[in-house]
C-alpha cells in the first residue's frame, strides 16, 4: 500500500535503525507529544529496540488522556438528558470520568452515537429538529478545524439545536508545561507531525530558543519516528537546539492557513485543565463569546470545568519521565486499564497502560523465566 | 398482489398484501391464523422436508453417530444486508461454522425469528430466500422453528437464533488445551473482511469497492482435512474478536505464547486501507468465513494442500507458531522483527482519533 509499506520496510528500518544507534554516545532522554507517535513505537517494537541507547518519554499527547474526568462527566450529565443526542468519536466512549463513560451512559438510556466528523453531527441535528445534537469536541489543532467548521455550517444552515461542548488542547503549551516541571528530565522534543500540518512549526522557533532543546517535526510511521529520533539525537550529540522539520511531506513551515483561519474565527486561546497535569496557561482553546449559541456550556448553563486531580495518582510524574509506571503506588492496585484513575492508564496509548499489558509480573510457569522470555521494558 | 381473505380459505399466494401495507404486523406473532399462514406460506413452503412438514413440536431425528455437537447462536446485525452477506447468511454459517470446526458434520437446524412490527414483507422474504440459498450451500436441515413478532421498539428489526446440531467425525480436533510448543498456527483466508464490510456499511464509509464479508460455510475443507486422516489440534472461526480473541483464548487454554507475524496475515487491501485509515488493528476484526487452526509442524505442508483446494481456504496460509509461555499471552513480530504484544480486544473496535 503506497505511502505506508515504504515506510515500514524492514531492510529500511534496520538500516536506519542502524544510523540511529552508531551515533549515539550517551542514553538521551527524548518526549514525543502525540497519541498516534506512542502508538507506533510501541505497535512497531521501536521504543524496546530502542531501549538500550534512548529513553523515550511518551508526553500528554493523547486527547482521550488528558482530557479531564470533569468534562467527561459534563458530557456524560448531558448525554442522560432526554432532550440530548451526544455525538463523539468513537474511543472517547469508553473513558470514565468520576461518574463512569459514555459507554455506560448509553447502556442506561442516554443517546450517544458515535460520529466520525463533527459535521456528521450537524447532519443529525437537521434530521433530528425537536432534539438538541452536542458534539464533544475534543483533540488538539488537528481536530479543532473540524468543530470550527461543524459550528460554522450550523449558523449558515440555521441548525440552531447544535452546539459543541469544547475540550481543545494545544500541543505547544503543554511541551512548556514539561520543560518547566521541576527536575524535568526530557532534553529533545519529537513534534506531533500532524498537529504540525495545521499549526505549521514556525512558532517552535521561541520554544527552542528559550528552552535549549531540539524539537524536530516527526511523522507516525515508523521509518519516519526513526529518522525523526536520528535527527534529534545528532542535534543532542552535537549541541544544537535547533529546530528540524522530517516530515517536510505532510508538514510546511506555514501549516494549512485555512485551518488557522477556521480556528481564529471559532475559538480563542484560554487556559485550560488536562488530566494529570491540571491547568496550562494558555493550553487549550474555547468558543469566543460571538459563537456562545453553538457553545454547549453556554447552553446548558455548565460551569467551565475545574482543574482536574487524579488524587494520589502520580500520572504527571510519569508523563514528565521522574518515574517509570509500577513506582505508582495505584498502579496494578486501585488503577488498571479496566478502572483507570490516571490519564496515562485510559487509552492503549497511555505509557501505564502499556505497561500494564506488557510488562506486568510474569505469569509463574517454568519458562516464563527461561531464555525466551524477552526483557522488561525499564524496571517493569 | 392479493387482497388479505378475512373471513375464507388460506390464501397460497406468499406475496405481501395490501391490508397489511406490505408490513410485518403484531398479528402475525399471536398464533392465531395469521401465525400460522406466516409458518406455511413463508417458511415450511421454502424449506420443505419431512420434519418441518409435520408441523409437530419437536423435529424427530435420526443419526448414526453416538457423539452429536450442538450449539447455538443469536444473531443481530445493522444493517441486515451489507457486502458479501446479510443476517440470513449469518445466521446459518455461523452456527454451521461453530459445528464445523469442532470437528462436526453440521446436519440440522432451528430456526427462531423474532420480528419487530413494521418490517417489510420483501425485507423478510428476502432474508428467508438468504437462509434458504445458505442452508442449501451448507447442506443442513432446517428442521424446527419459530417466529414471533414484538412491538416496535421491543427488537431491531429483525434478530434470529439457530441451534445446530452435528454428528462428529472421530477423532475430533482435541482442543486449545492441546496445543504444545513449536505447533504452527494457520489461518484458512484474509482477515478482518466482515468486521471491515460491517463498520462501512454501517457508518456509510463509502470506500470504492467497499470491503466485503468472507461470510462462508467452513464445512467442506474440514471434512476433507479429515478424509485425508488429518487431525489438527485446535480449530476455530475467529469470529467477534477477530484472530487475536481466538489466540488470547488458546493461550490461556494451554499456558503457552501465540505468536504471529504481521508480514505473513493475509489482509485484503480494502481491509488494510479501512483500517489503517480509522486505527484498528485487522487482527481484532470479526471474520464469518475464516478459520485458525493449529497443528503439529509436521502436518502443516499436508494440511495446506487439502485447505487450498477449497475457494474458502484457498488463501490459507501460515501465521506463526506455538511458544513456551512468555510475559504475555500472545505476540505479533511487527515490522524490526520484534515481538509486541497483541492485546485482547476489549469491546467493539472503536475507531481512534490519535
Amino acid at each position: 500500500m503506497k505511502f505506508i509499506d515504504e515506510y515500514r520496510h524492514p531492510a529500511l528500518l534496520k538500516s536506519q535503525l542502524a544510523e540511529l544507534r552508531r551515533g549515539v554516545t550517551r542514553r538521551w532522554v527524548i518526549m514525543d507529544v502525540c497519541g498516534g507517535q506512542t502508538h507506533s513505537l510501541l505497535r512497531h517494537g521501536l521504543e524496546e529496540a530502542l531501549e538500550d541507547v534512548l529513553e523515550l518519554v511518551h508526553g500528554p499527547g493523547c486527547p482521550v488522556c488528558v482530557t479531564p474526568a470533569e468534562a467527561i462527566d459534563d458530557a456524560v450529565k448531558l448525554a442522560k438528558r432526554p432532550d440530548v443526542i451526544l455525538a463523539s468519536f468513537g474511543d472517547m466512549l469508553r473513558v470514565p470520568g468520576r461518574n463512569g463513560s459514555l459507554l455506560l451512559a448509553r447502556a442506561a438510556g442516554a443517546d450517544v452515537r458515535t460520529v466520525y466528523s463533527p459535521v456528521d453531527a450537524v447532519q443529525l441535528a437537521a434530521k433530528e429538529p425537536t432534539r438538541q445534537v452536542v458534539f464533544f469536541g475534543v483533540g488538539f489543532e488537528t481536530t479543532a478545524p473540524a468543530t470550527a467548521l461543524a459550528v460554522l455550517q450550523a449558523r449558515q444552515l440555521g441548525v440552531k439545536n447544535f452546539s459543541v461542548l469544547v475540550h481543545h488542547v494545544r500541543v505547544e503549551p503543554a511541551m512548556r508545561a514539561v520543560m518547566q516541571l521541576p527536575d524535568n528530565r526530557v532534553q529533545g522534543f519529537l513534534a506531533a507531525g500532524h498537529v504540525c500540518t495545521v499549526t505549521g512549526f514556525a512558532h517552535y522557533g521561541a520554544f527552542v530558543e528559550e528552552f535549549q532543546v531540539p524539537v524536530v517535526v516527526t511523522g507516525f510511521e515508523p521509518l519516519d519516528l526513526l529518522t525523526g529520533l536520528t535527527e534529534c539525537v545528532r542535534l543532542l550529540e552535537t549541541r544544537q537546539p535547533q529546530l528540524r522539520n522530517q516530515y517536510a511531506r505532510s508538514v510546511r513551515p506555514e501549516g494549512n492557513p485555512h485551518a488557522q483561519r477556521l480556528i481564529d474565527e471559532v475559538y480563542t486561546i484560554a487556559t485550560v485543565p488536562w488530566r494529570g497535569l491540571g491547568a496550562i496557561p494558555d493550553g487549550g482553546l474555547v468558543m469566543r463569546s460571538e459563537w456562545r449559541d453553538f457553545d454547549a456550556r453556554n447552553r446548558f448553563e455548565l460551569p467551565a470545568p475545574v482543574s482536574s486531580s487524579d488524587g494520589d495518582c502520580r500520572s504527571a510524574d510519569v508523563m514528565a519521565g521522574r518515574i517509570k509506571p509500577p513506582e505508582c503506588p495505584l498502579f496494578g492496585n486501585a488503577c488498571t486499564p479496566d478502572t483507570p484513575v490516571g490519564a496515562p492508564m485510559v487509552s492503549s496509548e497511555g505509557a501505564c497502560a502499556a505497561y500494564f499489558r506488557y510488562a506486568r509480573s510474569p505469569i509463574s510457569t517454568e519458562s516464563a523465566s527461561g531464555p525466551l522470555a524477552p526483557a522488561l521494558r525499564g524496571e517493569g | 398482489m392479493s387482497e388479505l381473505d378475512d373471513g375464507g380459505e388460506w390464501f397460497s399466494c406468499p406475496i405481501p398484501n395490501e391490508a397489511d401495507g406490505g408490513l410485518v404486523t403484531l398479528a402475525y406473532g399471536e398464533g392465531g391464523r395469521l401465525s400460522r399462514r406466516l409458518i406455511r406460506e413463508r417458511i415450511v413452503s421454502r424449506f420443505d422436508n419431512e420434519q418441518l412438514r409435520s408441523l409437530g413440536d419437536a423435529a424427530l431425528l435420526e443419526t448414526q453417530s453416538k457423539k452429536l455437537a450442538f450449539s447455538t447462536d443469536g444473531y443481530t446485525v445493522t444493517p441486515l444486508f451489507f457486502p458479501g452477506g446479510d443476517i440470513g447468511q449469518l445466521a446459518v454459517f455461523g452456527t454451521v461454522n461453530d459445528l464445523a470446526v469442532s470437528g462436526a458434520v453440521p446436519r440440522w437446524l432451528s430456526l427462531a425469528i423474532i420480528i419487530e412490527e413494521g418490517l417489510p414483507w420483501s425485507v423478510f422474504d428476502r432474508v428467508l430466500d438468504s437462509i434458504h440459498s445458505a442452508a442449501a450451500l451448507a447442506t443442513v436441515a432446517i428442521v424446527t422453528g419459530d417466529t414471533k413478532v414484538v412491538p416496535r421498539g421491543a427488537a431491531d428489526r429483525l434478530f434470529i437464533t439457530t441451534s445446530g446440531i452435528g454428528e462428529v467425525l472421530a477423532p475430533a480436533p482435541p482442543g486449545p488445551a492441546a496445543l504444545r510448543p513449536d505447533d504452527v498456527l494457520l489461518v484458512s483466508g484474509p482477515i478482518g473482511c466482515h468486521g471491515a464490510a460491517i463498520l462501512c456499511a454501517r457508518e456509510r464509509f463509502d470506500f470504492e469497492p467497499p470491503p466485503s464479508s468472507d461470510c462462508a460455510p467452513l464445512t467442506a475443507p474440514l471434512v476433507a482435512l479429515h478424509s485425508a486422516g488429518i487431525t489438527p489440534r485446535a480449530v476455530r472461526d475467529a469470529t467477534r474478536g477477530g484472530v487475536a480473541a481466538v489466540l488470547h483464548e488458546w493461550a490461556d487454554a494451554c499456558q503457552l505464547t501465540c505468536v504471529v507475524e504481521e508480514a505473513a496475515i493475509p489482509i485484503d487491501t480494502q481491509v488494510r486501507a479501512v483500517c489503517e485509515l480509522l486505527g484498528l488493528d485487522p487482527l481484532h476484526l470479526a471474520n464469518e468465513g475464516t478459520f485458525v487452526l493449529a497443528t503439529r509442524p509436521e502436518l502443516v505442508e499436508p494440511t495446506l494442500t487439502v485447505l487450498r483446494q477449497f475457494a474458502v481456504s484457498r488463501r490459507a496460509v501460515v501465521i506463526g507458531r506455538v511458544s513456551p509461555r512468555r510475559i504475555t499471552p500472545v505476540t505479533v513480530v511487527r515490522g524490526l522483527g520484534r515481538e509486541v504484544p497483541l492485546d485482547e480486544p476489549s469491546g467493539a473496535p472503536l475507531p481512534r482519533i490519535c
